[in-house]
């Protein structure tokens, strides 16, 4: 059929033309089903200008890939990601006093700007933050006085003149070093990092407690959030996320597993025991059940670009909140409400403890989130429609549209449509990122990283 | 109150009530269902992760359950021993069930009988046999779980109101010490002997709430919770 028709079609019904069209546009990763744990991908990050997109997996792995240079002769085809660099960053590690494995898992990777032209970028397993430097080589010393070409020293006695020695082109070669490691500070998980907007300090958040580091300084950090009780009888909430503002140094927010938020200034105090803000939804009563807490628990809490607003992601639904307004968020989209009737099968699997995370565009106008069966939802703020995708083999043809996808909550099933029962709660899509400034996502599908544009033209 | 769609149990603890949008249940069927959950919430505090330390938010999410639970059966007035002619083999088995579990995932020896005989009605097996870690609380991080665990079912059995906290209260302190000690979380010099991964860690103390913290009940509940 011609060409605009099956555009039309991929749009749905009742579509505006302005919609974006998302497109595959590669995949990373192993198509076998065996594919072993350790090549899970646990966390997906765009650098801040797009070029470079790192993943960390549970075996401890770093890989990133590098945007290559758009040709000017084949503009239909925007820039592939190609592997630029792998490197172990942490290992597994044996905790010999509580008889416990420490895994290599990467919770997080954050990226560092730019300044020379190294990449930095952070990255944290349970208990160590690791600072890593990544950086090219394509030239290399040749001529040295003491040194044959072998590197072979040569004896001083011999050499009869002296020369200076050229740098000369070899093959490009991207190593990556640690700079810094950041440990012994954390008795418990770190969930989150974040690179403060002065660009010296980022702090590091676990179930209890939040640090602050100078990237210099490695055998000291700053304790800027402590929840822990006196008593551990009492403990009833943990810290779930944390997140630096994009603009003011001083200010951060911290999320719960009660589903609040707390804004903190760091002029305050030392210790930000206090809260400047506090963000939370009274709970609906009609809604509520013996899960009601566990679903309201936060797993990710992301500032928009602008610092206006936060955006929080809790079981079923996202929210977004405007700073000035604590008692209830200014937004709220259900990502997958049709859950809301299997809570008691999803605590028994132990879904119900999955922590999604959520990211904005670059313009803060959609934000999107994962879900399962290998869907991933987008929301658009302005025109207020959404969208579910797949990230499946199936659909990995070269620039194919992905078609929206639909899940039937009941009655009787369309034929694109997938009922409830029928989901895949083993393929779940927690990690996901956004370009900085271009609609290009990133959607780690277990061991795969599939990479998704917008349609050109 | 309850969430729809629960998923069927097992024949004697549960009715069928499966698919989704079933309606409210009836009052029996919802003593049974929350019965269910706090069964299923309790074995997965004890399920035994005992290679990776387990995930803290999850377990104090279970753990809020369980007391919302039972705050709520307190209130009922259903926290108690169930009559044992109603309840039959109900809390044996449950008893039992986690035990088993829990058992198994430890691959204890000398149990080969498998499950417990059936004592009396109205009397539930108080120990499990010979455990090989010992009632008494060793040093190590098991047995503290095992002892804990006996703590749990006795717990259940007089089921006093407050029974959680109780939960929490048998402890042996100096082996947190000797955590707190050694941990260098709390910073400054660790009086115990220098180990030099612990040296000058974090260097700004906390609160002064910690060294106390790092006291008596931490480690139960971390026990309890995450093994």
């Amino acid at each position: 059929m011609p060409a605009a028709e099956a555009d039309k079609r991929a749009r749905g019904i009742g579509a505006l033309a302005q919609d974006t069209l998302w497109c595959f546009s590669q995949v990373k990763g192993t198509i076998e089903i065996g594919a072993t744990e350790a090549d899970i991908i646990s966390t997906v990050e765009f650098n801040h200008t797009g070029e470079l997109l790192a993943t960390g997996d549970k075996g401890g792995r770093v890989v990133i890939f590098q945007r290559e240079q758009e040709s000017k002769n084949q503009v239909h085809r925007r820039g592939e990601y190609n592997v630029y660099s792998t490197f172990q960053s942490h290992e597994p590690e044996f905790d010999y006093l509580k008889s416990l494995e420490i895994e290599e898992k990467i919770n997080k990777i954050r990226w560092l700007p730019q300044q020379n032209a190294a990449y930095f970028l952070l990255s944290t397993n349970d208990k160590t933050v690791k600072l890593w430097k990544v950086s090219e080589r394509d030239k290399r010393p040749e001529g040295y006085n003491l040194k044959d070409e072998e590197g072979r020293l040569r004896d001083p006695a011999t050499i009869t003149t002296l020369r200076v020695p050229v740098l000369r082109p070899m093959d490009l070669m991207v190593e990556a070093t640690p700079r810094r490691v950041f440990a012994n500070a954390h008795t418990y998980h770190i969930n989150s990092i974040s690179v403060n907007s002065d660009y010296e300090t980022y702090m590091s958040a676990d179930d209890l407690r939040i640090n602050l580091w100078n990237f210099e300084i490695t055998n000291q950090s700053f304790n800027i959030v402590d929840i822990k009780p006196a008593n551990m009888e009492e403990l009833t909430e943990v810290i779930t996320a944390a997140e630096f503002h994009p603009h003011h140094c001083n200010t951060f927010v911290y999320s719960s597993s009660k589903g609040t938020i707390r804004l903190c200034d760091m002029r305050a105090s030392a210790l930000c025991d206090r809260h400047t803000k506090f963000f939370e939804e009274p709970e609906d009563p009609s809604n509520r059940s013996f899960f009601s807490e566990i679903i309201s628990s936060i797993s990710d809490v992301k500032f928009s670009h602008s610092g206006r607003y936060i955006m929080t992601r809790d079981y079923l639904t996202v929210k977004v909140w405007d700073l000035n307004m604590e008692n209830r968020p200014i937004e709220t989209y259900q990502v997958h409400d049709y859950l809301r009737s299997k809570l008691c099968s999803l605590y028994e699997n132990d879904c119900i403890f999955d922590k999604f995370e959520c990211v904005w565009n670059g313009s803060d106008s959609v934000i999107m989130t994962g879900s399962y069966n290998n869907f991933f939802r987008m929301f658009d703020r302005n025109t207020k429609r959404d969208v579910t995708l797949e990230a499946s083999r199936e659909n990995s043809k070269p620039r194919a549209i992905l078609k929206p996808r639909k899940v039937c909550v009941g009655g009787k099933r369309r034929k694109d449509e997938i009922s409830v029962d029928s989901l895949d709660f083993s393929k779940k899509i927690l990690h996901t990122a956004w370009h900085p400034s271009e609609n290009i996502i990133a959607v780690a599908a277990t061991n795969n990283l599939y990479i998704f544009q917008d349609k050109v033209n | 109150m309850f969430a729809r769609g629960l998923k069927r149990k097992s024949a004697e603890d549960a009715e069928d009530a499966d698919g989704g949008g079933a309606g409210v249940p009836a009052a029996p069927s919802y003593t049974l269902q929350r019965q269910s959950l706090l069964d299923m919430s309790l074995v997965k505090l004890q399920l035994c992760h005992m290679l990776v330390e387990p995930n803290l938010c999850r377990s104090v999410l279970i753990a809020n359950t369980v007391r919302q639970i039972q705050e709520e059966m307190t209130q009922d007035g259903t926290w108690r021993v169930v009559a044992p002619q109603a309840a039959g083999r109900a809390p044996l088995d449950r008893l039992v069930s986690t035990e088993i579990l829990c058992r198994s995932g430890r691959e204890q020896e000398g149990e080969g009988d498998g499950p417990l005989p059936d004592p009396a009605p109205g009397q539930a097996p108080r120990r499990p046999q010979s455990s090989p870690w010992g009632l008494d609380g060793s040093r190590e991080g098991r047995g503290g779980f095992q002892k804990s665990l006996d703590h749990i079912f006795e717990t259940l059995e007089n089921k006093t109101p407050g029974s959680v906290e109780e939960l929490f209260s048998d402890v042996d302190s100096s082996y947190y010490d000797l955590d707190a000690v050694l941990t260098g979380m709390v910073g400054g010099t660790p009086s115990g002997p220098g180990l030099p991964a612990f040296a000058p860690a974090a260097a700004a103390p906390p609160s002064s709430t910690c060294r106390s913290d790092l006291g008596e009940l931490e480690h139960a509940v971390e026990i309890l919770v995450e093994t």
